[in-house]
C-alpha cells in the first residue's frame, strides 16, 4: 500500500513544466555509478569478512568497524546513487535529509535510553538472564 | 446455507447478527436518528437533482478551495459526534454517585471516552486544521493550487474514509474500550479480543495515510509554489506555521503508522512486540506512540498560532510585532516538540536522569510559546483594535491558553506529575490548551476566512453569542476538573463513591451544557448568515481590510485563484499593494493551466473502507479482493496521462469582467 | 521570470509591478515531494530499527541470531540488491540518452535481481518458520521479521511499480512524465538499498557478532 499510490499520485499540476526538470535533479554518469558500485562492493565485503572470519579478537571493535563502514557505505550510496548534493532542489533535499537524520537519531537513541532505564528500574537483571527468560 | 457454520464464517468472518447492538436502546435511538437524518439528506439531494453536481464539482474536485471546505465540513460533523460523547460522559459522571450506576454501563462508557478522544483529535482537530491550511495557504502564497492536486483529493477522501470506519463501529460491533491511545497489553488480543481495537487501528491507519500525504503535498506547495518575490521571510505567519506543522506531520505520522502496524501484527499474527510474555514489552508501545503523540499536539496548535497572528495583525491594523521572533519561535517549537515526549509517562519508571531531562525540555518549550504571547500583546498595544468575532476568539484564547500553559508547566515537573498524572487535573489541562488554543483558533479562522470562501460574512451577533457560551462554558466545565484532580480523582471512571465530589461534577455538566449552547449558537449563526447573505455580502473580496494575498482576489476566488500571478514586495504584501496604488488588471488575460478533476481518490478511499472492514471482521476474501482492487485502481490511474487542461482566455476575461462590473456597481 | 526579478530591484519611488503578465511557471515539485515521502518512509524504518534495538535481545529462551542467521545467504542477497542498484543506474543513463530499448532492458535486469532478492528472502523466512523460529516465537524474532519483512514488502512494491513503468515506457515511450516516474522509482530503489545497508549491518552482522 505504501509505495504505489504515491507513484500514481505524482504530477497533474506540473506535467507541462517538464522543461524545467533538466537542471533540478543531479544526474549520474557512468563513471559515477561505477565508482559508487566498486566502493559499495568493498564496503560491503569488509564487514562481512570481519564478522565471518572473526579476525579481530575484540567484538566491540568489530562492531564499531561494522557500523562505521555501514555509515560510510550509506554516504557512498547517497552521493553516487541518489546524487545528493547541497544544490539540488535549492538545498531542500539535503535539509530534509539532515532534519530526518536528526529525528532518526533522537528516535533511536531516545528509545534505547528510555527503555534501558525502564528495564533497569522494572526488573534489574543481567543480559544473560534476560536472553534466557521465557 | 445458514446451517453451515464454516461457510458462514468464511463469508462473514466474525460478523454475526449479535454484532448489531440492537439491545442497546441508546444506540438504537441514535441509529434511528442518523437514518432519518441520512434519508432526509439523500432525499434532498435527489429532490434538487444535486447528485451530478455533487460528484462533478465536489467529490472529484481537485480544487484546493473545495477540498478545504470539505475538510472543514467533515470536522464540524465530527465535532457534533465527539461532543455528544462528551456530554454523555458529563451527564453520567454527574449522576453516578453513591450506588447510582448512572445510565451508561461501564463497557459503554469506556467506548465513549475512547471514541471522544479519537474523534476530537483525529477527525475534528486534524481535518479542521488541514482544511484551513488547504484553503488558505495556496491563496496566501499566490499559487493556483497545491503541488499535487490529485493527491490532495485522495488525502481528503482517505481522512473521510477513516472517519467513516470509526463511525461504523457505532452500529456494527463496538469501539475500543482502551482510551484514545490504546495502550497494550489492554489493547492486545488477550485483553481486547473483540473488534473495537481493530476499528481503532484501521480507522487511524486509513486516515493516517491521508494525513501524511497531505503533509507532503503542503510542504512541496509552500517550498515550490510561492509567488515571485515571496522569500521565506516575507511569507505570511499562517503559511509559516503551516509549513512547520506539515513538517511535523510528515516527520511524526510515520511513527504512528509503524507503531499501530506493530500492534496490528500482535493482534493478527500473534507476534510479541507489546505482549507480556515471550520478551514483548508494552512500555515500548507507550514510548513510541508518544514520539508521535507529542509532535501531534504541536501539529494542532501551530496553525492556530498562525491564525491568531493573522487575526491580531489585521484587527489591530498593525504589522505583526516581532515577525522574525515569531518565525524563530515556531521553528524552535517544531524542533523541541521532538524531545519532550517522555513527559507523558514520567510515572512509568524511568530514572531521575531521564525524567529530569524531559522535564527540563518541557519547561524550555514553554519559552517560545510565551514569546509568541507577548508578540500578540505588543501587536495589540496602541493598535486600532476592532473587536469583530475573530478578534474576540483571539482574546479569549490569550486568556484561556495562558492558564492551560501554566498548568502544563506544573505537570512538567516530574514530582508534581507523580501526584497529578492520570487525574482529572490532566484532563482539565489538555482541554484547557486544546479547546482554548486549537478550537478557539479554528473558530477564529472560520469566522475570519468564511467571507473569503463564500462571499459573505458570518452573522456577528450569533457569532458573539457562540463565543460567550463557549468561553464561559469552558471555564464552568473545566475549572471543577482542576479542583477534582487536585483532590486525586482519576480519569476514565464511570461511577463514584464519595458523594461530596458530586457537586463539582454537576457544575462541570452545567458547563458542558453551556458549551452545547455555544455549538447550537454556531449552527444558528450559519443558518442566519446564509439566510441574510445578501445583507452580509462582501463584494470587495477584502472585508476586514486584510494584509495578506488571499484578500487581493475576489470572494469566493475564481477557480484559478489569481488571473495573474502576484509579485510580492513586502511582508504584508496586500497592505503594501493597497498603499502603493495597486490597480486590478483589466485585460490581457491568458489561458490558465489547471488540473482536471478525477474520481480516483474517492474510489480508492471507498475501496480502503471495504479493505478495513474485511480486516476488522476477519472477512479475508473481502480484504484480499479490495487490496488487489486498490492496487489495480492505483496502477490504472497512472495510465491516465491526460490530467490537465487550459481555461481559455475568454473564460478568464469573462470572469474578471463580471467582477469589474460588480465592483463598479458597488461604487 | 527574469523580467520580474529585475523589477524587484527597482527603487520604491515608482509603482512597482504587482503581478506578472506572462504565465508563471513554478518549478516542478515532484522530485522534492517524492524525496519528502522517502524521508517519511525512513522514519517508519527508524521505528522498526528502534524496536529491533530494544527488543532484539529478548530471545525468550529461544533461538538467537547466532543459531539462525546464515551469513553467506545474506551476502548473496546483499549482492543481488547491490547489482540491481547499479543496473538501475545503467537504465537511468540510457534513459537520459533517450535509448528506449536499452533502458527497458536494464530495467528488466534490475527487476530480475530484485525478484531473486525477494525469492531468497522468502526462502530464508520459510526456513526459519519451518525450524520453529517464526515471528511468534519471541520478541527478537517478531522485530526481526517486522524489519526485514517491511523492507521486503517495499522491494516487492518496487518490482510491481517497475513492471508498471516498463509497460508504460514501452507503450508511451520515454516521455517527460515517464522519465520523471523513472527518476522517482530510481530514488525509491536506491533508498531501499540504503535501508538494506542498515539491515545487514545492524541486524545480521551485529546479531551474529553476539
Amino acid at each position: 500500500m505504501s509505495s504505489h499510490p504515491h507513484a500514481a499520485a505524482q504530477d497533474a499540476a506540473d506535467t507541462h513544466h517538464g522543461h524545467s526538470h533538466g537542471h533540478e535533479a543531479g544526474h549520474g554518469t557512468f563513471r559515477g555509478y561505477m565508482t559508487g558500485f566498486v566502493l559499495s562492493v568493498i564496503l560491503t565485503a569488509i564487514p562481512f569478512w570481519l564478522v565471518m572470519s572473526g579476525i579481530i579478537e575484540s567484538k566491540a571493535l568489530t562492531a564499531v568497524l561494522v557500523m562505521g563502514l555501514g555509515a560510510v557505505q550509506i554516504i557512498v550510496h547517497m552521493v553516487y546513487f541518489l546524487h545528493m548534493n547541497p544544490r539540488s532542489e535549492g538545498g531542500w533535499t539535503v535539509m530534509a535529509l539532515i532534519f530526518t537524520l536528526v529525528l532518526v537519531g533522537i528516535l533511536l537513541s531516545g528509545s534505547l535510553w528510555v527503555m534501558h532505564h525502564l528495564n533497569y528500574n522494572m526488573m534489574p537483571m543481567s543480559p544473560e538472564v534476560m536472553k534466557n527468560m521465557p | 446455507m445458514f446451517s453451515n457454520p464454516d461457510l458462514m464464517k468464511f463469508i462473514f468472518g466474525r460478523l454475526t447478527l449479535d454484532s448489531i447492538p440492537y439491545h442497546e436502546p441508546i444506540l438504537v435511538a441514535t441509529f434511528i436518528g442518523v437514518m432519518i437524518g441520512g434519508i432526509a439528506v439523500l432525499g434532498l439531494i435527489t429532490y434538487y437533482r444535486f447528485w451530478g453536481a455533487l460528484w462533478r464539482d465536489w467529490v472529484t474536485s481537485v480544487d484546493h478551495k473545495k477540498i478545504g471546505i470539505m475538510y472543514v465540513i467533515l470536522a464540524i460533523i465530527m465535532l457534533v459526534r465527539g461532543f455528544s460523547d462528551a456530554i454523555m460522559m458529563r451527564i453520567q459522571q454527574a449522576i453516578a454517585f453513591g450506588g447510582n450506576e448512572g445510565y451508561l454501563p461501564p463497557h459503554h462508557y469506556d467506548q465513549i471516552f475512547t471514541a471522544h478522544g479519537v474523534i476530537m483529535i483525529f477527525f475534528v482537530a486534524m481535518p479542521f486544521v488541514t482544511g484551513l491550511m488547504n484553503y488558505v495557504v495556496p491563496l496566501q502564497i499566490g499559487a493556483r493550487d497545491v503541488s499535487f492536486p490529485f493527491l490532495n483529493n485522495f488525502s481528503f477522501w482517505m481522512t473521510t474514509a477513516g472517519a467513516i470506519i470509526i463511525m461504523l463501529s457505532l452500529f456494527i460491533g463496538e469501539f475500543a474500550k482502551t482510551g484514545w491511545l490504546a495502550y497494550p497489553p489492554l489493547s492486545g488480543i488477550a485483553y481486547s479480543p473483540d473488534v473495537g481495537v481493530d476499528y481503532y487501528i484501521w480507522g487511524l491507519q486509513v486516515a493516517g495515510i491521508g494525513t501524511t500525504l497531505s503533509g507532503i503535498n503542503l510542504i512541496a506547495t509552500i517550498v515550490k509554489m510561492r509567488a515571485p518575490g515571496m522569500t521565506f521571510m516575507k511569507m505570511p505567519v499562517f503559511t509559516w506555521t503551516s509549513l512547520c506543522t506539515n513538517v511535523l506531520i510528515v516527520a511524526s505520522f510515520p511513527v504512528l503508522t509503524a507503531v499501530l502496524a506493530l500492534l496490528a501484527l500482535d493482534r493478527y499474527v500473534g507476534t510479541n512486540f507489546f505482549t507480556n510474555d515471550l520478551g514483548g514489552n508494552p512500555m515500548m508501545y507507550v514510548n513510541l506512540i508518544w514520539i508521535w503523540g507529542h509532535p501531534e499536539v504541536y501539529i494542532l496548535i501551530l496553525p492556530a498560532f498562525g491564525i491568531f497572528s493573522e487575526v491580531v495583525s489585521t484587527f489591530s491594523g498593525k504589522r505583526l510585532f516581532g515577525y522574525t521572533s515569531m518565525i524563530y519561535a515556531t521553528c524552535v517549537i517544531m524542533i523541541l516538540s521532538y524531545i519532550v515526549w517522555l513527559h507523558h509517562f514520567f510515572t512509568m519508571g524511568s530514572g531521575a536522569s531521564v525524567n529530569a531531562f524531559f522535564g527540563i525540555t518541557t519547561m524550555i518549550i514553554s519559552i517560545p510559546t510565551g514569546a509568541k504571547m507577548f508578540n500578540w500583546l505588543f501587536t495589540m498595544y496602541r493598535g486600532r483594535i476592532r473587536f469583530d468575532v475573530p478578534m474576540l476568539w483571539t482574546v479569549g484564547f490569550m486568556v484561556t491558553f495562558v492558564i492551560g500553559g501554566m498548568t502544563g508547566v506544573m505537570l512538567a515537573i516530574p514530582p508534581a506529575d507523580f501526584v497529578l498524572h492520570n487525574s482529572l487535573f490532566l484532563i482539565a489541562h489538555f482541554h484547557n490548551v486544546i479547546i482554548g488554543g486549537v478550537l478557539f483558533g479554528m473558530f477564529a479562522g472560520l469566522n475570519y476566512w468564511f467571507p473569503k470562501a463564500f462571499g459573505f460574512k458570518l452573522d456577528p451577533f450569533w457569532g458573539k453569542v457562540s463565543f460567550w457560551f463557549w468561553q464561559i462554558g469552558f471555564f464552568v466545565a473545566f475549572m471543577p476538573l482542576y479542583v477534582l484532580g487536585l483532590m486525586g480523582v482519576t480519569r476514565r471512571v464511570s461511577q463514584f463513591e464519595d458523594p461530596s465530589l458530586q457537586i463539582w461534577f454537576v457544575i462541570a455538566a452545567i458547563g458542558a451544557g453551556l458549551i452545547a449552547l455555544g455549538i447550537a449558537a454556531f449552527f444558528v449563526q450559519l443558518f442566519v448568515s446564509i439566510r441574510n447573505r445578501e445583507a452580509l455580502r462582501d463584494l470587495t473580496g477584502d472585508p476586514w481590510d486584510g494584509r495578506t494575498l488571499e484578500w487581493s482576489t475576489s470572494s469566493p476566488p475564481p477557480e484559478y485563484n489569481f488571473a495573474f500571478t502576484p509579485v510580492v514586495h513586502d511582508l504584508d504584501c496586500w497592505y503594501d499593494m493597497k498603499k502603493r496604488g495597486y490597480k486590478r488588471p483589466l485585460g490581457g488575460f491568458r489561458p490558465i493551466h489547471m488540473p482536471k478533476n478525477t474520481g480516483t481518490g474517492a474510489i480508492l478511499a471507498a475501496i480502503s473502507i471495504a479493505f478495513a472492514f474485511g480486516m476488522i471482521w476477519h472477512i479475508w476474501w473481502l480484504a484480499i479482493i479490495s487490496f488487489v482492487a486498490m492496487i489495480a485502481v492505483a496502477i490504472g490511474h497512472t495510465f491516465n496521462y491526460n490530467r490537465d487542461y487550459y481555461i481559455p482566455a475568454e473564460t478568464v476575461t469573462a470572469t474578471e469582467n463580471a467582477r469589474t462590473r460588480l465592483l463598479a456597481g458597488q461604487n | 521570470m527574469s523580467k520580474t526579478r529585475t523589477h524587484l530591484a527597482t527603487p520604491e519611488t515608482d509603482v512597482p509591478e504587482f503581478y506578472q503578465t506572462d504565465e508563471h511557471h513554478p518549478e516542478g515539485s515532484t522530485m522534492l515531494g517524492f524525496w519528502i515521502y522517502l524521508m517519511s518512509d525512513c522514519l517508519i524504518f527508524a521505528v522498526l530499527f528502534a524496536v529491533y534495538g530494544v527488543l532484539g535481545r529478548n530471545y525468550a529462551a529461544g533461538p538467537s541470531p547466532v543459531d539462525l542467521f546464515d551469513l553467506p545467504l545474506v551476502a548473496v542477497n546483499t549482492a543481488m540488491l547491490l547489482f540491481s542498484s547499479i543496473t538501475y543506474g545503467f537504465a537511468m543513463l540510457w534513459m537520459e540518452k533517450g535509448a528506449k530499448a536499452r533502458t527497458l532492458g536494464w530495467l528488466a535486469v534490475t527487476g530480475v535481481f530484485g525478484a531473486i532478492f525477494i525469492a531468497l528472502e522468502l526462502y530464508e523466512f520459510h526456513h526459519l518458520i519451518h525450524e520453529g523460529a517464526g515471528p511468534q516465537r519471541s520478541a527478537f524474532l517478531s522485530s526481526f521479521f517486522a524489519l526485514v519483512g517491511t523492507h521486503g514488502l517495499h522491494v516487492t512494491f518496487g518490482i510491481v511499480w517497475l513492471i508498471t513503468l516498463m509497460v508504460q515506457v514501452s507503450k508511451f515511450g520515454l516521455t517527460i512524465e515517464n522519465k520523471r516516474r523513472l527518476m522517482c522509482l530510481s530514488m525509491f530503489w536506491h533508498f531501499l538499498d540504503v535501508v538494506w545497508i542498515g539491515v545487514f549491518s545492524f541486524v545480521y552482522l551485529m546479531g551474529v557478532l553476539g
